[in-house]
Parts: C-alpha cells; sequence; structure tokens
C-alpha cells in the first residue's frame, strides 16, 4: 500500500500536484482502488498473440502542413514564428 | 583487459531521409524555412491526433540492419516513452523500447592494433525526433525557451553499439564507417545540419560508467571521448571515485559538464503504442537487395585501380569522394587511376579540409583535365598543386572559375625541362615541340643552377664536404628560381653533373 | 436565413451543451438538415472544444474529426457540443468542469456519464441524433439512465481521428438517438475506413434494422444476474429478455468467470493510457498559459493542478503508479492477461450463441452527489467494460422502467456484428409497440 509520501511524490511524477489539504483522502482512496486491482495477481495465462492488423503503413508522400497561424492560434505566448515556453534548466 | 583499459559504447541517432515525416506527410525538408512552418496537428501533438508509419522509414532502417548484419525481429513494435519537455509536444516520444527493428549486428573497423575489428551492434530501432529548443533571455530579464516544432516527427534510426571500442579513434573510426554506410545506402545524408547526435558511455575497466550527450558532430566525438577520458583517469589518480552520471558535451569548450540530477531519476514509464499496429516485417528482409557497401568497394579499388590498402579506404571511407573517384579516373582507368589515387588521397583532400570545403565543390571531369596536364607533363605536380589552389579559391570566394590550362598560362606555370642530351643546347616546349635554341646558357634550368650555386657558396661548400641536406638544398632553391616550372628530375640530374664538373 | 441555415437555441434546462451554435448550416444527404450533437471530446474545427475540462478552456481545433467531416458530408446540422464527464472520466457527467448535467427524466439525478450531454440532449428533445464515445459503457450507460438508445460499435469499426484520447485501446464514437433506427442511420454515417487512424478497419455499415429475430440463441450471463444488481432492474430486464423469447429466440444460461477481474483490468488500463495521452496538457500549445515567467516543471506543475479536476487528477496518478518503474509487471502486463481471457471468454461463449444479453447497469441513475466515493463509482462500470475490453459491439436499449427511472437493456454481439446487435434492439423496440 502507498503511503502518503509515496502518493505525493507520484503526483510529483506525474506533474498533476497534490494540495496537503487533499493528500490524506487521496491516499486513502487510492489505496482502497490499489487493494481492489490486488485480483490481478490471481489472473493466468498469456497475452494477445497478434493476429490481424499488422503492418499499417502509408507511403512517404508529403502533405501540405498546417499554416503558421494556425499552428499559433491557440498559443498563449508566441516570438517571431518560436512558440515560447517556461524556461528549461 | 587491461587495467586502466577504456571501454566505449555508443548511440548514434540519424536522421532517415525521407521526404516526409514519420508519423504524418510533413515535409521533412525544413530547415530553410521558418520555425513551425512545417508542421501539423499529428506532429504538433494536438489532441485526437493520431500517427500513421511512414513506410518507407521501415524500408530504410530495414537496409540498414542488413547491411549491419543484423537480426530482424519477426514481430517488432512501437512504445511510448514518457516524458515532459517542452521539445516534446505529446509529452512521450513514440520509440521502440522491448521489441525493437532488429538486434545483434556488426560492423567492421580498422582496430587501434592494426586489422580488422568487429564492433557489435546491440539493436537497431526506429524512432521520432523532437521538436527543438532555443533558450533565451538572462537573468535580469528573465530567461524562457523558444520552441519550434519543424523537427518533431522527423525519422530517426538509432543504432546502439556493444562497449567494444577502446578508445576516442577507435570511436572515430566506428562513427565514420557507420556513416559512410548509411550514405552508401542512400537512407542518409551526412551534409545535413544536426542529421546525426551521439550518445557516448565511456568507462575505465573497473569502475563506474559515464554518459556524456548531446555530441554533434564527428570530431566532437573524439574531442569528448577523449576529453572524459582524461578526466576519469584524474579523477582515479587522486584516488576518487568516478561517480555513474549523465553529462553534456559543451562543443564550443571541448569538455563534458555534469547534467542536472534530475536527469538521472527519469522513468520513462514504457509501454506499447496502442494507435500504432505491430510490425511482422521479417519476411522483407530477403528482397532487400544492398548495394554496394564501403568494404565492398574498398576491395573492388584495389583490385580494379591498384590503390593502396590506405588509399582505397580514404576514398571509399565517403560515398562523395568514391563516386568523385571514379568519375574522374572513368575517361581512362587505366592511364589515371593511380595518378588519380595519390593525387586525390594525399593532396586534394588535405586541400579542401584546409578550405572547409566539400568534394561537391570540385567538378570531376575538370580534375581529371588537371591531373591530364601533369601526366602529359605539361606541368609538375609543384604547379599543379598551384593550379589546384588557384582552382578551389575561386570557388570559395565566389570568383569566375577558370579551367586549368587557362590558370597555367596566366601564371606562366608550363614545365621547363630538358629531354634531349646535355650539350646540345635544345630547349624544348612540351607543348609545341621541338624548338631548339643555341646554347646551354638559353637553358633556363642551367641559368638557374648557375645562380643558385653563385647565390649559395656555403651550401656548396656543405656539398664538398660530404653534408647530407646541402644537395637538396641546392635543389630547392633551383626549383624556387624556375617557380617549381623545372622537371625536378632534370634538376638533380643537371644539378649532379654541374656539382661534379667544379669540383 | 437561407434554405440551408437553420438556427438552434434550445432551452437548455439540463445543461446538456456547452457549446451551441445559434446559426447552423446544413446540407442535402442521408442526415440532410437532422440537428446532430457532437459530445465535447471530438475536434471540431473553429469550434471551442474542451472535452469538459478548464485545462481546455478556449480550445479551438483547426481541424475536424473524422466523423465530424462525415457527419457535414452527410447534410447534417452539427448544432453544438455536449457535455461530458472530464476527459471521459466518469459515470455520471458529474465530473464535468462546467457543472453536471441534468437527467430529463428526473432533474434531480444524474444522465449517467460520460456522453450525459449528448444522452439528456436527446432525452430533452432538443436534438434527435449525438455523437457520443464509450470507453467503459460511457455511451451505454447515459442511454439506460435516460431511456434512450446508444451503441458501442465494434472496435475500428469507427475512426478515433479527432478523438481526444483518453483510452486508446479501449473507445470508439457512437451513435445515440430516440430509436435504433436513428442510431441505425447515424451509424451508416460514421462508420468505416480512415486511413488517418491505423486502429481503423475497413468495415462500412449500410444496415437497415431488421425485426426478424427468430430462432436467434441468446446467452444470459449468470454474472449479469447477480447480487450486484438491483432486484428491480433485473426484473425488468428478465421481461425484457422474455418478450425476446416471444418474438422467437431462445434463451440460453452461460457464465464469464473473467467477469471477476475485468473491472480491475479497465481500471488500470484506461488509467495507464490516460496518464500518459493526458501529458501533453501543458499551457504552450493550447488551454490556459503556462507561467513563463516560472521554470519548466513548476509551471508545468501549477497548470495542471489549478486546471484539472480532482477526478481526472487521481486516474492519472493511477495509470503513472501503475506504469512506474517495478510495478508494470504487476499492473499493466496483468491487466492485458486479463484482457485476452475476457476476449477468450466471450469467444467461447459465441461459440454457442448469437448474442449476449443483460442490464446494461446495475441500478437506476443516481441522485446528483450520491456516490462521493470514487471505488464505488468505479464499480457501477461492472456490467459495461468487458465489452470494451473484447473490443465487441453493445446497444443499450430502453425496456422498462424501476423506481420510475429508465431502465437498459444491453445487447452484446460478435466483432463485427453490429448489424446483428442493432437487428436485436430494433426486434425488441418494435415488439412493444
Amino acid at each position: 500500500m502507498a503511503t502518503e509520501q509515496e502518493v505525493y511524490h507520484i503526483a510529483e511524477l506525474a506533474d498533476v500536484g497534490i494540495n496537503t489539504g487533499e493528500l490524506g483522502t487521496f491516499t486513502h482512496q487510492f489505496n482502497a482502488i490499489l487493494e481492489y486491482f490486488d485480483v490481478l495477481d490471481r489472473v493466468s495465462g498469456d497475452t494477445a498473440v497478434t493476429r490481424d492488423l499488422c503492418n499499417v503503413m502509408r507511403e512517404d508522400e508529403t502533405e501540405p502542413s498546417l499554416p503558421r497561424e494556425e499552428v499559433l492560434r491557440n498559443v498563449a505566448a508566441q516570438e517571431d514564428g518560436f512558440i515560447k515556453a517556461p524556461r528549461v534548466m | 583487459m587491461a587495467e586502466g583499459q577504456v571501454i566505449v559504447g555508443l548511440e548514434v541517432h540519424c536522421q532517415l531521409d525521407t521526404k516526409s515525416k514519420l508519423f504524418c506527410g510533413c515535409s521533412t525538408d525544413y530547415r530553410a524555412d521558418g520555425p513551425n512552418t512545417h508542421v501539423c496537428p499529428v506532429c504538433l501533438g494536438l489532441p485526437g491526433t493520431m500517427p500513421v508509419l511512414n513506410k518507407r522509414a521501415i524500408e530504410y532502417a530495414m537496409r540498414v540492419a542488413k547491411a549491419l548484419n543484423c537480426t530482424v525481429l519477426q514481430e517488432s513494435e512501437f512504445s511510448r516513452k514518457n516524458y515532459f519537455y517542452p521539445d516534446l509536444d505529446k509529452a512521450y516520444q513514440i520509440t521502440q523500447y522491448d521489441k525493437p527493428l532488429a538486434e545483434g549486428g556488426y560492423l567492421e573497423i580498422e582496430g587501434d592494433e592494426g586489422g580488422e575489428k568487429r564492433i557489435r551492434i546491440t539493436r537497431v530501432h526506429v524512432e521520432e525526433d523532437p521538436g527543438r529548443l532555443v533558450h533565451m533571455g538572462n537573468a535580469e530579464r528573465g530567461r524562457y525557451s523558444l520552441v519550434d516544432y519543424n523537427r518533431a516527427g522527423i525519422p530517426l534510426i538509432e543504432i546502439v553499439s556493444e562497449p567494444d571500442m577502446r578508445s576516442p579513434r577507435e570511436a572515430r573510426k566506428f562513427l565514420n564507417k557507420l556513416r559512410a554506410t548509411l550514405e552508401y545506402l542512400s537512407v542518409f545524408d551526412s551534409e545535413k545540419e544536426g542529421s546525426l547526435r551521439v550518445d557516448a558511455n565511456i568507462s575505465i575497466l573497473g569502475s563506474e560508467r559515464v554518459e556524456v550527450k548531446n555530441i554533434t558532430s564527428y570530431k566532437g566525438v573524439e574531442k569528448a571521448l577523449t576529453f572524459e577520458i582524461t578526466r576519469q583517469k584524474s579523477q582515479l589518480r587522486r584516488g576518487q571515485k568516478v561517480e555513474r552520471e549523465t553529462r553534456h558535451f559543451l562543443e564550443a569548450r571541448g569538455v563534458t559538464q555534469s547534467s542536472r540530477s534530475k536527469e538521472q531519476e527519469h522513468d520513462y514509464r514504457y509501454f506499447p503504442e496502442p494507435d500504432l499496429r505491430p510490425l511482422h516485417v521479417q519476411s522483407w528482409v530477403e528482397g532487400i537487395v544492398l548495394p554496394e557497401l564501403p568494404d565492398a568497394r574498398r576491395e573492388r579499388f584495389i583490385a580494379q585501380y591498384g590503390c593502396s590498402l590506405n588509399h582505397a579506404r580514404t576514398l571509399t571511407g565517403d560515398l562523395r569522394l568514391a563516386n568523385f573517384y571514379e568519375q574522374v579516373v572513368r575517361p581512362d582507368p587505366a592511364g589515371l587511376a593511380t595518378l588519380a589515387d595519390t593525387w586525390i588521397s594525399d593532396t586534394l583532400i588535405g586541400e579542401l579540409n584546409y578550405r572547409d570545403m566539400s568534394i561537391d565543390a570540385v567538378d570531376p571531369a575538370t580534375f581529371t583535365g588537371l591531373i591530364g596536364l601533369i601526366r602529359e607533363g605539361v606541368i609538375t605536380d609543384t604547379s599543379g598543386i598551384e593550379v589546384l589552389r588557384v582552382m578551389l579559391d575561386q570557388h570559395l570566394n565566389n570568383q569566375p572559375c577558370e579551367k586549368p590550362l587557362a590558370i597555367v598560362d596566366r601564371l606562366n606555370l608550363r614545365k621547363v625541362s630538358v629531354t634531349i642530351p646535355l650539350g646540345l643546347g635544345y630547349e624544348i616546349d612540351a607543348k609545341s615541340g621541338v624548338e631548339p635554341s643555341l646554347t646551354s646558357q638559353s637553358n633556363p634550368i642551367l641559368t638557374a643552377i648557375t645562380e643558385a650555386l653563385t647565390a649559395n657558396p656555403g651550401a656548396v661548400e656543405d656539398f664538398r664536404k660530404g653534408k647530407k641536406g646541402a644537395f637538396n638544398f641546392l635543389v630547392g632553391q633551383v626549383m624556387k628560381k624556375t617557380r617549381g616550372c623545372a622537371d625536378p628530375a632534370e634538376v638533380n640530374r643537371l644539378l649532379a653533373e654541374e656539382l661534379k664538373k667544379e669540383a | 436565413m437561407g434554405d440551408n441555415e437553420c438556427c438552434f437555441e434550445p432551452e437548455d434546462r439540463y445543461n446538456a451543451f456547452l457549446t451551441t451554435c445559434k446559426k447552423v448550416t446544413h446540407g442535402s444527404g442521408k442526415l440532410g438538415g437532422i440537428a446532430v450533437a457532437v459530445k465535447d471530446n471530438i475536434s471540431t474545427q473553429g469550434i471551442e472544444t474542451t472535452c469538459a475540462s478548464k485545462i481546455l478552456k478556449g480550445y479551438i481545433p483547426p481541424y475536424d474529426a473524422h466523423v465530424v467531416q462525415l457527419l457535414k458530408g452527410s447534410g447534417a446540422a452539427i448544432v453544438g457540443k455536449t457535455n461530458m464527464d472530464e476527459f471521459g472520466m466518469g459515470t455520471t457527467t458529474e465530473n464535468s468542469a462546467f457543472g453536471p448535467t441534468l437527467n430529463p427524466c428526473d432533474t434531480g439525478r444524474v444522465p449517467g456519464g460520460s456522453s450525459g450531454g449528448s444522452a439528456a440532449a436527446i432525452a430533452g428533445g432538443m436534438v434527435r441524433m449525438a455523437l457520443g464515445t464509450d470507453t467503459g459503457g460511457s455511451i451505454r450507460c447515459p442511454a439506460a439512465f435516460c431511456g434512450i438508445v446508444g451503441l458501442k460499435p465494434t472496435y475500428g469499426r469507427v475512426s478515433r481521428y479527432g478523438l481526444i484520447a483518453y483510452a486508446n485501446s479501449l473507445e470508439q464514437i457512437g451513435p445515440m438517438g430516440r430509436t435504433v433506427d436513428d442510431v441505425s442511420v447515424l451509424m451508416q454515417v460514421i462508420a468505416g475506413y480512415d486511413r488517418r487512424d491505423s486502429t481503423s478497419y475497413d468495415r462500412p455499415y449500410a444496415h437497415t434494422p431488421c425485426a426478424d429475430i427468430q430462432g436467434l440463441r441468446i446467452g444470459i450471463p449468470q454474472e449479469y444476474f447477480g447480487s450486484g444488481v438491483n432486484p428491480e432492474v433485473a426484473a425488468v430486464v428478465n421481461k425484457a429478455v422474455g418478450r425476446l423469447e416471444e418474438l422467437g429466440a431462445t434463451t440460453i444460461p452461460c457464465s464469464i468467470p473473467s467477469m471477476e477481474y475485468a473491472l480491475a483490468a479497465y481500471y488500470v488500463i484506461c488509467t495507464c493510457e490516460a496518464s500518459s495521452n493526458l501529458a501533453r496538457f501543458d499551457g504552450v500549445r493550447y488551454g490556459p498559459a503556462a507561467d513563463a515567467k516560472k521554470s519548466w516543471h513548476e509551471a508545468y506543475q501549477e497548470v495542471r493542478r489549478a486546471n484539472f479536476g480532482t477526478e481526472v487528477r487521481r486516474r492519472i496518478m493511477l495509470g503513472t503508479f501503475a506504469l512506474s518503474s517495478g510495478y508494470y509487471g504487476k499492473y499493466y502486463a496483468k491487466a492485458q492477461v486479463a484482457r485476452e481471457n475476457v476476449k477468450k471468454d466471450f469467444a467461447r461463449v459465441f461459440a454457442d450463441v448469437d448474442v449476449i444479453a443483460g442490464p446494461t447497469m446495475p441500478t437506476v441513475a443516481f441522485r446528483l452527489g450520491e456516490k462521493s466515493d470514487p471505488l464505488s463509482m468505479y464499480l457501477t462500470d461492472i456490467l459495461t467494460v468487458p465489452v470494451n475490453l473484447a473490443g465487441i459491439p453493445a446497444i443499450s436499449v430502453p425496456c422498462g422502467t424501476a423506481e420510475g427511472m429508465p431502465v437498459g437493456l444491453q445487447i452484446m454481439g460478435r466483432p463485427w456484428e453490429d448489424e446483428r446487435v442493432i437487428d436485436v434492439a430494433y426486434a425488441y423496440e418494435q415488439g412493444c409497440i
């Protein structure tokens, strides 16, 4: 079962964040669900063998790209055609 | 392995030269265009979009796998590599994880100890390139990043080697051989900026392994490895442990630097890409006809043109160079093979490198003409180099390009030599035929010899005393006086005679 | 107002719509002039598409989903985008960031989810047809709760290109309508191959429903009538099955033992896929802006914590956990094995029967706010998720009421036998007239 610390860590890893206020309830619910998942431990068998629909590919042909205004339409911040993002270290 | 042995493995990423991207129809020809102009909903990762695999990328990758003697897997599939970074617009990269396209091959290189050495290939797989990040700003105004997704979705082939290399030199040779092979297969264009990226793993036997990322040039690989080995060895010498870590190569400074620790904690949470179907392409291997590869071409050059092993290696080590050579000798292979071999390997390559020029700058027919002049005796080797330099500089400086013979005549470089027995005072003009002239004094070589001997009594004295270099020095002085146009063999012969006379 | 323009200004008492298109153009064709609503996780060019989430507020797709192109090509009047559980995660449409949708049959109750808005729009008489999506029952559940018809097609029969992904290997876009006929006509328009969807099959649907079920063999799984199902609901569905027998079908008891772990497998797979699908929402290319003055990691987390609802964050975390180093074998890999067992179970049953019947949901629509515990909410999907795991077609058709609320009869069929599933539902529907 996951501790509050582990649940907090997962929230960090998934970059969804978690408020300290929610942490207790979240952990409790999280663990109930994980416990429910334990039924899978008893499952045995093989995974699927690919029988149909493989090698789905297209020819190497070009198609028109989006006009840049369309690319940038939903973008919050841009500069000289580039999309602006927070700095990475 | 010896103690202190260097162990190197490489992961090489090359952009495959397809017309469209790996999972969408955007054109891959983005380098000349502005940011975010080769982007569509799919490669931008807009919600709801789905990838569709480019068949040619798989065909190209399979050519590589076959050329590297790998085994193509019966079933291979794509996986998601999940991590967050602004240049990765889906927050996952579609790559191949536990079921790559091919495994278990090798590439032969010239080992440090001489002779052929096999570098084993662990795996070959296909993946998409992320976008490109530019770091902006400064501490005062605030730092931020600018992203261009033109590169996002370009097909990459990743070739992973076993840690079989034992020096930066071997690593460079591996990389060069790999690059040449990929070019021979017509799947890769090494001239395209950023088309190749290398991650290197280095350790000293008995110590931890260090990964160096972000090496983007061939020279950079050797530099990075050399620096890293020195760094690791000096750590060990000081009694310190080498940390297992990831470092970045800073090309401009030639050093590696430790990456932020967050990198090491990456848990990529791989799982099979549910929007793509598996590949069953093992049966395609048989039908792949490989072109002549570097090793085979090297052997053919030795057999067909009489090239030395070293020259053959050099010439076939680059596709363009090999093609150039064969085009140059084509009008008369028997007559031109050896001359072209020497001239290209020993002279042209050096002159091109010095000017940072590509072999593409030289027209094969023109070059054939140039070495033809040398073969016919119109000019000496030395003059030939001078003409070549003029030709290359004209190209480099965007000046009108003259034909070799025009340069010869403009600079008055026609060969001067005596081709009939001494004493008769004949002077031969190699182009127009025999033109008898009257006295030996009008023989320019003899004139130059007389002047050189007069001007350098000390050297003559040294020669009498038996000093070895004196004769060659005097030959050099004579050559200088004739501005390289004299036939060196003639100069040697006549000078020796004159010195004998004076004795 | 031209001949191919109409007005759409419904009185939306149920909060069924997130966006309505006041002036709508339409063409001629199979759906010429018919008002169709589209669930808000399906991309519509030029029309805001939010998945009922704050993180996509204001997002205007520059492209149409394949099915939207097909709707337009058939002359349909696309009148608006319907409310849903955020990113499809929910069984009641209470997880919408823009308020829940109410059940037109009883506005104190949920309409079901996640396609609650589409169901309410139909049940509330605002549109005749709508597109929904079904990942674990999200078309069938609201169809059952609101007393309308909803079909989840065979996986791969309808293109997912343009469907904002929640769980790629489980979901399908499907038709919803008042009658089986309407659902069938809509299916004719949206089914078929799309080269932009690599999981798409070339299986168009050109069927007209037929009410003859003489000789049909119907499997009745014991797990669908067990203790977890409300007895009144079970009774109503049993009666409906009886009606099918009167129409010429025979029933055969059967069992699907893998149902024991089907729900767990479903929730592992969908949360894993979702955790990856939703990672792209970072406020850089669309959605509420990331704070460019912060560092990447800080800004990213902030945008997501503020704009993803609790259930979405929970499922992302579950999926991240299940895929994380060391846990892949225990969860994701096991879930795939479980999934294969479910497929095999259905295949085995279908050797002896032509369709399988049972209740769509274990209860009727709950009251708003009634289910607050996530696990107890997940458990209500128990009768719908096996179908998604197996990729088979299934329909929910209204078959009576319990506690005064609609009950849905679920008919499941072999892969690619969507036509037969439609026919059985049609036969029942016509048989009640």
